[in-house]
């Protein structure tokens, strides 16, 4: 699969061209990456590197320290679950017990099919609708395991669309 | 009686309606740019920055350093590049009070972030924000691309010779970035440890040129202070000494956990009591976190504190970031604090050992603690890790990682002893 379209390696390497630190560009390069490949693999950091004219070991000590930049290959969807403390007063716990029960996968583990990842995260900024979790960049919450299964449906329904 | 939820002064929170953004048309309606065009018509940066001062406005991100002051120490007039750095990096648990305003109202930390580059002569601000609120950073996006359309920003602003650009960083998560000295390492691309302070931000930031980094709410409040003066906005404040309103965000095990503009000093029962509709379920009130995971807890002894800095302080917590999560009767405070310390040790960046080792070794005496294996040996070692974590570290996140276990140790030293007594958590049914 291709890492990132020629458009878009253009686009960050005449941006790099002509900025004073495209080191900036990092975060941005390795997210674009991760948005059209799913994950960033080796490849993916040397060409991040390439484009950006800096050393691959510095896009990888930035790529494994963020722990929203995947280094391994994920689903389709991640469903990061917030574990911290306001959730964890409204019954986030359950809730991460019910997605993996209805899952059928333990956290950091995919789907058989494919499309979901189940990870633990620390608080979303949704602590007045908590228990919550984001699949994506979409947040959701107040959790109950009813409003769990709307939203799965939902979502795969995206995915195989 | 207290004034219902409607009687509040509201500033930052005017224009706000559930599910809505408020977009650059809405603003003007309501005296949006109003404070930009008298800042760059009327106003010279120095007396921008004076006015902060007089205003007494307090950082909102929770250190709470006076705003007028640090930009006191900013070289505004030294020649050179110089950038201004906004940080919505807000990821500190029951923190969410950002998020609520950049989803109602972006245009106000746009106009502030220019108004406030111009007192300090940045021709460049950065807004960091963090992974998880796409939403903002999408508001911001179009609130920049709107503001530029207006004139409001890039090239000459209103005919002063000033030029300001504002970029939208995205970043990729990780609690440590909220330090300013790792989110400026986040910013330039390098791994994001913090830095060594001195030379602090001022003298040696972004790109190794002077920075100032405020929060979010602190330069959204700018415009306001600017329209009606630094005296008017201390009136706001319920304290004589406190200023401004505070957004706070109630969140655990209250009837209503949602974010609310509420005046500086206010009482923590009224918030409780009155904002937050009293505990769910008509239970009891145990305990809260005042202003997010690293404030010590207060209990119901500590109801009738003015949400203020320095009266928190007093009482051996913080305002921190007025994100006050309430835990009521039934909450085991042992596994509340594990919860929290868990948070902290796995957001640790590793730099130092007292945050990298440290961390971990409380949350494994808190879960001996709560499984009720733990002997009183046990009890002495956490405060010990207390005392050796506390002040040792390299930066500020294991420092506010003590704050819930100062809290434990002050306050619920019988409840901690029942673990061992009873070799069994005294609060989770049997």
């Amino acid at each position: 699969m291709e890492l990132l379209p020629e458009n878009q390696q253009e686009f960050f390497r005449s941006k790099a061209a002509a900025i004073a630190h495209p080191r900036e560009l990092v975060i941005d390069a390795l997210r674009a990456v991760q948005s059209h490949h799913g994950w960033v693999p080796d490849e993916g950091v040397t060409l991040v590197a390439a484009l950006l004219g800096i050393l691959p070991i510095e896009v990888e000590e930035v790529a494994t320290f963020y722990d929203k930049i995947f280094r391994r290959p994920v689903g389709k969807r991640v469903i990061h679950v917030c574990d911290s403390i306001c959730c964890w007063t409204r019954e986030g716990e359950a809730i991460f017990a019910y997605l993996q029960e209805k899952l059928g996968i333990a956290p950091g583990e995919t789907t058989a099919d494919g499309v979901f990842t189940l990870l633990p995260t620390c608080c979303l900024g949704a602590c007045g609708d908590a228990p919550a979790m984001m699949i994506g960049l979409t947040t959701y919450g107040p959790l109950t395991p009813q409003r769990v299964d709307e939203i799965l449906a939902q979502v795969r329904a995206e995915v195989s669309a | 009686m207290s004034p219902r939820i409607s009687e509040y002064p509201q500033v930052l929170f005017k224009n706000r309606v559930p599910g809505e953004t408020v977009l650059i048309d809405g603003y003007r309606t309501t005296g949006g740019y109003t404070a930009l065009e008298k800042a760059f018509k009327e106003l010279d940066p120095a007396t921008i920055r004076d006015q902060a001062k007089r205003a007494n406005l307090r950082g909102r991100g929770g250190a709470g350093f006076p705003t007028g002051i640090k930009w006191s120490f900013f070289p505004a007039d030294q020649p050179g590049k110089k950038y201004l750095v906004c940080n919505c990096d807000e990821m500190e648990p029951g923190t969410y009070k950002d998020r609520e305003l950049l989803r109602a109202d972006p245009h106000q930390l746009i106009e502030g972030v220019i108004i406030s580059a111009f007192a300090l002569q940045t021709p460049v601000a950065y807004i960091f924000i963090r992974y998880a609120f796409e939403d903002c950073a999408a508001n911001l996006d179009r609130a920049v691309a709107e503001a530029t359309a207006a004139g409001y920003l890039g090239k000459n602003i209103l005919g002063s010779g000033f030029d300001c650009e504002i970029h939208v960083h995205r970043s990729a998560g990780r609690y440590i970035l909220g330090e300013e000295t790792a989110l400026l390492n986040g910013l330039e691309g390098k791994r994001p440890n913090p830095r060594s302070k001195p030379p602090f931000p001022a003298v040696r930031g972004l790109f190794g040129q002077p920075t100032t980094v405020n929060n979010v709410e602190t330069l959204a409040n700018v415009p306001h202070i600017i329209n009606h003066g630094a005296e008017w906005y201390k009136g706001l404040a319920r304290t004589l000494e406190g200023a401004g309103t505070k957004l706070f965000g109630l969140s655990g095990h209250l009837e209503r956990t949602a974010c609310f503009e509420l005046p500086v000093g206010i009482p923590l029962r009224e918030v409780v009591e009155e904002v937050g509709g009293g505990v769910r379920g008509g239970r009891t009130f145990k305990a809260c976190l005042p202003g997010g995971a690293s404030t010590p807890y207060l209990t119901a002894a500590q109801l009738d504190t003015p949400l203020d800095f320095e009266p928190l302080e007093a009482v051996g917590s913080r305002f921190g970031t007025a994100g006050v999560t309430v835990f009521d009767d039934t909450t085991c405070m042992v596994a509340a604090t594990l919860n929290l310390i868990r948070f902290f040790a796995r957001e640790s960046c590793g730099w130092c050992t007292p945050c990298r080792d440290g961390l971990p070794v409380v949350a494994w005496l808190l879960n001996k603690i709560e499984s009720g294996k733990a002997t009183f040996d046990d009890i002495d070692m956490l405060k010990d890790q207390f005392r050796n974590i506390s002040g040792r570290s390299f930066c500020a996140l294991a420092e506010g990682a003590m704050g819930p276990v100062a809290g434990l140790l002050n306050h619920f030293e019988q409840e901690l002893a029942d673990h061992v007594i009873k070799g069994r958590c005294p609060l989770k049914k049997k």
